[in-house]
């Protein structure tokens, strides 16, 4: 049994869609949607690493390396972000976000 | 099956466990540590793959930076999590006809389209064989050469994103006591104390 590119895909998908469902299940909880985002990341580097190997084109590795670099950062606002609010507010629900609402 | 196989459903098993338990976590702590548990493996499937670089790398910032910061801010926070999942039963319904109808999208892409399981060679940046330059070394050399100012421009965003989190982070309150040690050091005798005649039968103002 050899394992092929689909076999990657098929894991990236999963995952993808793990972290969509996890965003529609937590809409409250902005640290989960975080991290569902997180998840959904990682998935898009599984798919772009998979066709990098099977396609022998290192230029997948390499935008991996700047979307780590982007989630990494993303991940450093969005709980920058996130302390703020908390500190603001008491409260990190996201149905409170409504300041700006008019 | 050989080993290679074995590996690859034990790693990406564990992994969709993981992201499932991620997203369905009670508590956000232990979501925090399945997020790591399907890095790990993660890690272990760009290893099965050759992506050595990017598997560690994903183990350094995933792992040691990003998870921990979101632990971090989750211990943080004084939230009462319970609350927040208590509608959380209404929008199983939605996000499950939308994660499914991805899944059945991304699932006929697969099977439709012949996704050739044999490796070529070739690409706008075709990877060197693997037994004469390794993984990490072919990275470098097209990082710092073919890719310079995009590698510039990576390292460019991470000094905004942490100049960005210090300021949005960063306060000053009022009030508050703190140790000046220059203060401390220009006290002189003459400063500190105060010498009072004190008349009989009276008390010191």
């Amino acid at each position: 049994m050899i394992i092929g590119l689909g076999h990657y895909l098929a894991v990236a998908a999963v995952l993808f869609t793990l972290g969509i469902f996890g965003i529609f299940l937590n809409r409250r909880n902005v640290i989960v949607i975080l991290m569902s985002i997180e998840l959904m990341l990682l998935a898009v580097n599984i798919n772009l690493v998979a066709f990098s190997a099977f396609n022998g084109d290192l230029a997948g590795q390499a935008f991996a390396v700047f979307i780590l670099t982007v989630a990494a950062a993303e991940a450093a606002i969005g709980l920058a972000i996130l302390v703020v609010y908390f500190r603001n507010r008491g409260s990190i629900a996201v149905e409170d976000v409504n300041v700006m609402k008019g | 099956m050989t080993v290679a196989a074995l590996c690859f459903y034990l790693f990406a098993s564990v992994a969709v466990v993981s992201g499932v338990m991620v997203v369905t976590a009670r508590n956000p702590v232990h979501a925090v540590l399945f997020l790591i548990l399907a890095f790990f493996n993660s890690a272990g499937l760009f290893v099965l793959i050759g992506a050595e670089y990017l598997a560690m790398a994903l183990v350094v910032v995933y792992v040691g930076a990003v998870a921990v910061l979101f632990l971090f801010v989750v211990m943080m926070l004084d939230v009462n999590f319970q609350e927040l999942r208590a509608g959380a039963a209404r929008y199983i319904s939605i996000g499950a006809v939308v994660g499914l109808a991805l899944l059945a999208e991304l699932s006929l892409v697969l099977g439709g389209a012949a996704f050739g399981d044999a490796k070529v060679m070739g690409g706008a940046l075709p990877t060197p064989p693997a037994d004469q330059v390794e993984n990490v070394r072919a990275l470098g050399q097209i990082l710092y050469t073919d890719l310079f100012v995009l590698f510039q421009i990576s390292g460019l965003i991470l000094l905004v994103a942490m100049i960005g989190a210090i300021v949005l982070t960063l306060r000053s309150r009022p009030g508050v006591r703190r140790q000046r040690i220059s203060d401390q050091l220009e006290r002189t005798p003459e400063k500190a104390v105060e010498v009072v005649k004190v008349p009989i039968g009276g008390g010191a103002q």
